[in-house]
């Protein structure tokens, strides 16, 4: 038995920002040991790449899933407009209690996202450099 | 499970225009998009099929066989072509990414032997892709 033909849109965005890895949970020692570089005071800094997916029915009239203007409408003011040229523990209050490994960016870009009203979001993919890429698709 | 994919590039134009809307409306709907003379793109084709590897060759499928398959169903069809006029299944519809790679889909689906045929993933540029597959697939993405 065929399964339903289905057709998601792939977007890809970029932001640069800078961040720490600290945990207020962890001693001095112990976030110097797991994060090493990550925990250098000063932070530093990533040029991301955030991958969205969204899947819905194409509409006939445009061809599309969704207009690639409300998409990035969207995605800019949500997303890289507060992002930006920030420093994420910093400047944007989800990482104020939260480390901001590239694991808990995807959940909050998601959770950012997901409620975009023309199509479903899918999957956040990030890379964080050309080696470590992450993706998160919602709650199991 | 083992997931097999083969990438390929083909250059083509195209427009987006509904007849159905005014002039007005294309072009607030379609932006640059609704020029009438057209752009064009290098497009990136991303075709993966799923199998177990044959137990006597180690393949889930002979890449040979199936860069023939692209070769024949999508470059001979679309590469170096205005896909509006030149692609009679794109006759009717609006070329979008999205309705690109479901043309492309149903030319592929039925070629892959033992409908093997994962997922299209067709890139119109490096920022922009649609991907089309069965929602009944397992395993990787």
């Amino acid at each position: 038995m065929l399964g339903e033909l289905c057709i998601e849109l792939g977007r890809r965005y970029r932001f640069a920002a800078s961040h720490r890895l600290h945990s207020a949970q962890l001693t001095e020692d112990e976030n110097s040991r797991i994060y090493g570089k990550c925990n250098n005071p000063y932070g530093h800094g990533h040029n991301y790449t955030v991958e969205v997916r969204f899947s819905g029915a194409v509409d006939p009239a445009s061809g599309m899933i969704a207009n690639l203007a409300d998409l990035d409408a969207f995605v800019n003011e949500r997303v890289i407009e507060p992002f930006d040229h920030r420093s994420l523990q910093d400047e944007v209050p989800a990482f104020r209690e939260v480390v901001p490994t590239t694991e808990n960016l995807c959940m909050e870009i998601y959770e950012r996202l997901k409620s975009f009203p023309r199509a479903k979001l899918e999957a956040v993919r990030i890379e964080e450099t050309s080696n470590n890429s992450f993706e998160y698709a919602g709650k199991a | 499970m083992v997931y097999l994919t083969r990438k390929v590039e083909f250059a083509a134009s195209h427009l987006y225009h509904n007849p159905a809307l005014s002039a007005e409306e294309n072009r607030r709907v379609f932006g640059k998009c609704n020029n009438p003379h057209g752009h064009g793109h290098n497009y990136t084709l991303e075709v993966t099929i799923a199998g177990e590897p044959d137990a006597v060759t180690g393949m889930v499928l002979d890449l040979k066989e199936l860069k023939e398959i692209l070769e024949r169903e999508i470059m001979q069809r679309m590469d170096h072509r205005f896909l509006n006029y030149e692609v009679a299944e794109l006759k009717d519809q609006i070329p979008t990414c999205e309705n690109v790679a479901q043309v492309i889909w149903n030319l592929l689906e039925p070629k892959i032997p033992q409908r093997r045929l994962h997922r299209v993933r067709l890139y119109e540029s490096a920022d922009l892709f649609a991907d089309c597959y069965r929602n009944n697939r397992g395993g990787a993405s």
